[in-house]
């Protein structure tokens, strides 16, 4: 396993409380893997990414059962080892909207040398010649190196901040709503380049991929974890989560998002909103919006099991799941739900 | 309706800085001075140009503060606590009526010129130009020398230079919010120029007009006191810069510490006051405005 | 019936070079042709989804509609009027029925209006009734929109979620009662989670309130949801048209096939065909005569392709594209 993380929280200490911004997160990503992380607006993936690649304040308190790459334990690393052995080397980042990432006055190839220099000991003649040849590899022409940020248009700003985040070949990219903004025949070339690269890279690739895309993550992902509220509602291989899901929450996904495959679809909302995380949620943080919810989902608070042969779930109702998955494609079942509209 | 809303945003504000230590601070001060200004016939000992007899017959020239004079005494005689409370009034209503009616003149130039751009906006913002360009004392005291020395002409004068500052930073805030969706949304609604000006952009830039409004009654307190100081004041108003003028050319400047001292403080302290209350405004609304 | 017929409609932006470029380099002034020749017309009471990436003017194809910008040539036709020719007096009517959904939630209401003011507002602006009157409508809008109005009339945007903000968009621009909506990417901002709700609520209330709505957005799996018919177009031109599941079934310009076989399926065992497209898209500056799209075609170039504008003809019955393969 290349990255494993068992029950993972991020808490934030703020004036009205604590922030449980992560709240007990547990998954892990193989050598090769693609696993893709779904989630919507505020269900903590963002902190969840800054909490790994160390980008967090200090005032935040991190907590987990585990947190290792290649069984190193990640926490109990300083500040500059975690600089100097992980950070691009190991686990690389491409950030959510690529042209905030990028500094406007410097030339894009630059960026790329800089981010070398600071994080290996190569010269910067070798550095700007790998920056030429990651441009090409992502489909960008080597000479565009001198090129600055705002001759580019997005997709190509996108394949540069690709391109940076391999330039110390390492074994775990993060990409943080890699194709969001983006339109779709860009996104098509772009996803698809992706897999090219991963096939033909000589050091196996594995890829942290979150959106709220769930179409994008269909597409691409070997693995699938469901976040809502901070939590991970539900992991499993990416088939699986489409065909046999087992999570409420999963359940009303499936019925949300349209598909031009599927006209017909009769599409469902889930009512309600998302919890506000200072509060205290000791029971299920989905509760107050799951239609199947009983008096005991919120009192106890369901653990992240492993239902089936690598599949998993916080859901103390798992053995109803037949039935919940009928009703859950009725309408009728989200609208009599607890909470409002 | 509409008037609900403004008075609504205002409200708010008033709250902010309640909240803010230097706000109360400098909110007591003007509110004292306000009473002092109000009540002015019924506090003052005396008159303000009587010029009052010791106990031996003589006038009371240059008495240092006593408790018979808790203020001290003129060059001629005159009691200066009596001075100093209707001197109040006049700089307070100078300060307040100036302040007033340059916020309104700034804001309005600035909405309109920020708004409707083009032409319109060049030759406002020419004409800011050509008025910011003033060195703002000479010009005033040349306008008053123009205009007439009665107190009314003294707002006027003040009122031409003042409102300069304001136009430029309401128009850049107007420019601002017009590229806004919700101002895109209220013309597809059907609303007016106008219903969108005082309606829709005036509500949201209530902060920055309060506290220009502060900064311009300010200034304006700066200005009378400027040019009262040189002389150019109203006879028959006295102000705290006509109280020093006064001092001036009394030559006794060196000597009668107390006759300088008054006035002086309650320049300051009245300015600085206001400025406390939109430092207060600026500390505790920014943070607010960054809400979601 | 149609309810609105677009003809010939340009929009051209001119960018100044500046005084001493053009002194020097004798340049003329660049063209953005944003909008370039469409023409189309919609039924009352359907849903016309339009699709495009960035760029393709279908958002300055709406703000022409909705009179909030002044086309450069054209007609469009509202009712068979032609509404570049009205008055002030005319505009204000057009306004009363002709009405606009917002994209951003959290830019489309004014910050300082409740929600009562804010739904209130286009019956003040306009002067539709009384007092009494638009307490009313305002209230039983909001009740339409999904929103409790005892609830939510007195609440800032602020102390709302995205959804529930987008509710009250659609609120203020159903409160006129509108014939013609159109909905310019009204779900793009929400999460998927609660796109559904308001997805639902525009289809319902067209139904109920029969007005026609014209629905713009970037992502076919939205359209295919929710309109009956497609439109598509690029760099300022329409390519293709027709009933939205023959377009999605048997796209005829290469453009269509592209995008459609582009578009992510959330189902992990279907693989999709790859488009075959080259380039990147580009923006409508100072486009070369000829197909707009010749330069990036998978199907190749006829010398046509180069050389004329292909006509936007009907191939199949209701089903129209422009190319010149056909």
């Amino acid at each position: 396993m290349l990255l494993e993380i068992r029950d993972l929280r991020t808490h934030y200490q703020i004036e009205k409380g604590t922030v449980k911004a992560v709240d007990g997160v547990s998954f892990s990503i193989g050598e090769d893997e693609v696993f893709g992380l779904a989630g919507e607006s505020g269900c903590g993936k963002s902190t969840l990414i800054r909490t790994i690649m160390r980008l967090i304040p200090d005032s935040a308190r991190v907590t987990a059962d585990r947190l290792s790459f290649r069984s190193q334990d990640l926490l109990s690393l300083s500040d500059k080892e975690y600089r100097e052995k992980i950070l691009w080397k190991e686990i690389s980042l491409v950030p959510q909207s690529a042209m905030a990432s990028l500094n406007p006055v410097h030339r894009v190839g630059d960026q790329i040398v800089e981010a070398i220099l600071a994080h290996s000991r190569m010269g910067r003649r070798e550095a700007a010649q790998r920056a030429r040849h990651l441009f090409e590899v992502v489909g960008l022409q080597a000479g565009l190196t001198k090129s600055y940020p705002h001759e580019f248009s997005g997709g190509m700003r996108q394949r540069a901040m690709i391109a940076m985040s391999l330039a110390l070949d390492p074994s775990l990219i993060i990409m943080d709503e890699p194709t969001t903004g983006l339109d779709v025949l860009v996104q098509e070339r772009i996803l698809r380049k992706l897999a090219e690269i991963r096939q033909q890279v000589k050091k196996k690739k594995a890829i942290l991929l979150i959106t709220h895309d769930i179409s994008v993550i269909a597409e691409m992902s070997d693995r699938i974890g469901i976040m809502y509220a901070g939590r991970l509602m539900e992991s499993a291989p990416a088939l699986d989560v489409f065909n046999e899901p087992y999570h409420p929450y999963t359940l009303g996904l499936k019925n949300a998002f349209p598909s031009i495959k599927a006209m017909d679809k009769e599409l469902i909302s889930i009512p309600g909103s998302p919890p506000n995380l200072i509060d205290d949620l000791p029971g299920c943080v989905f509760s107050a919006r799951c239609p199947f919810a009983i008096p005991e989902c919120d009192v106890r608070r369901p653990e992240f099991k492993e239902i089936k042969p690598k599949h998993f779930a916080a859901c103390i109702r798992t053995d109803h799941v037949q039935e919940f998955r009928k009703l859950a494609g009725e309408k009728e079942t989200w609208i009599s739900s607890r909470s409002k509209g | 309706m509409r008037l609900d809303r403004v008075k609504d945003a205002v409200v708010g504000q008033i709250r902010i800085i309640a909240r803010h230590k230097f706000g109360i601070f400098g909110a007591g001060i003007i509110v004292f001075f306000g009473l002092v200004s109000l009540f002015a016939p019924w506090i003052a000992p005396y008159d303000v140009w009587e010029t009052i007899n010791t106990a031996q017959g003589k006038p009371a020239i240059l008495k240092p503060p006593s408790l018979e004079f808790p203020m001290g005494t003129t060059m001629m005689g005159r009691d200066i606590l009596s001075q100093m409370i209707y001197a109040t009034r006049t700089t307070f209503l100078i300060g307040l009526v100036a302040g007033l009616i340059s916020i309104v003149i700034g804001a309005n130039i600035g909405l309109l010129s920020g708004y409707y751009g083009g032409k319109l906006d060049e030759a406002m913002m020419r004409f800011t130009d050509i008025i910011y360009g003033m060195p703002f004392l000479p010009f005033l005291i040349v306008l008053i020398a123009l205009f007439g020395r009665s107190i009314w002409f003294v707002i006027l004068a003040i009122c031409c230079l003042v409102w300069r500052t304001s136009a430029r930073v309401i128009r850049a805030q107007t420019l601002s919010i017009r590229q806004r969706q919700f101002i895109q949304s209220a013309k597809a609604r059907g609303c007016s120029d106008l219903r969108i000006i005082y309606g829709h952009i005036l509500p949201n830039i209530m902060p920055l007009l309060l506290l220009y409004t502060a900064f311009n009654i300010a200034w304006s307190v700066l200005a009378e006191a400027g040019a009262s100081f040189l002389g150019f004041s109203d006879p028959n108003n006295l102000s705290w810069g006509g109280m020093l003028y006064e001092l001036w050319i009394s030559g006794k400047i060196r000597t009668a510490w107390w006759w300088f001292a008054w006035p002086s403080i309650c320049i300051v302290l009245l300015v600085s006051s206001l400025v406390f209350i939109s430092r207060a405004y600026e500390e505790v609304a920014n943070p607010r405005l960054k809400q979601r | 019936m149609d309810i609105l017929e677009v003809e010939g409609l340009r929009k051209y932006f001119y960018l100044d070079p500046g005084f001493l470029a053009k002194l020097v380099t004798r340049k003329k002034p660049s063209v953005i042709k944003a909008v370039d020749g469409v023409t189309f017309s919609i039924r009352a009471g359907e849903i016309l989804g339009i699709a495009g990436e960035s760029g393709c003017g279908k958002s300055t194809t709406c703000t022409m509609i909705t009179k909030l910008l002044d086309p450069t040539a054209g007609v469009i036709k509202y009712k068979g009027r032609d509404i570049t020719t009205l008055n002030k007096q005319e505009v204000r009517e057009y306004r009363k029925q002709v009405q606009i959904v917002f994209q951003d939630p959290y830019e489309s209401l004014n910050p300082r209006f409740t929600v009562f003011d804010q739904v209130a507002e286009p019956l003040r602006a306009l002067g539709v009734g009384d007092k009494v009157e638009v307490r009313e409508r305002t209230l039983d809008t909001l009740e339409l929109a999904g929103l409790v109005p005892e609830e939510y009339k007195d609440r800032y945007p602020h102390q709302m979620s995205g959804g529930e903000r987008q509710r009250v968009g659609i609120a203020s621009a159903l409160v006129l009662s509108p014939e013609l909506v159109i909905a310019d990417e009204p779900v793009s901002m929400l999460d998927v989670s609660i796109r559904a709700g308001i997805l639902d609520l525009i289809r319902d209330l067209s139904k109920r309130l029969h007005f026609t709505c014209i629905f713009v957005s970037h992502d076919l799996s939205i359209l295919s949801n929710i309109s009956e018919r497609l439109m598509i177009m690029y760099l300022g031109k329409v390519v293709e048209l027709g009933m939205i599941r023959e377009v999605i079934a048997n796209p005829l310009h290469p453009y269509a096939q592209a995008l459609i076989s582009a578009v992510p399926i959330p189902d992990p065992s279907y693989k999709r065909p790859r488009p075959n497209i080259k380039g990147e898209v580009s923006q409508p500056i100072d486009p070369p005569p000829g197909c707009r799209f010749h330069t990036r075609c998978p199907q190749g170039t006829m010398e046509k392709c180069e050389l004329e504008d292909p006509p936007f003809k009907e191939i199949q019955p209701g089903h129209f594209a422009a190319c010149h393969l056909y």
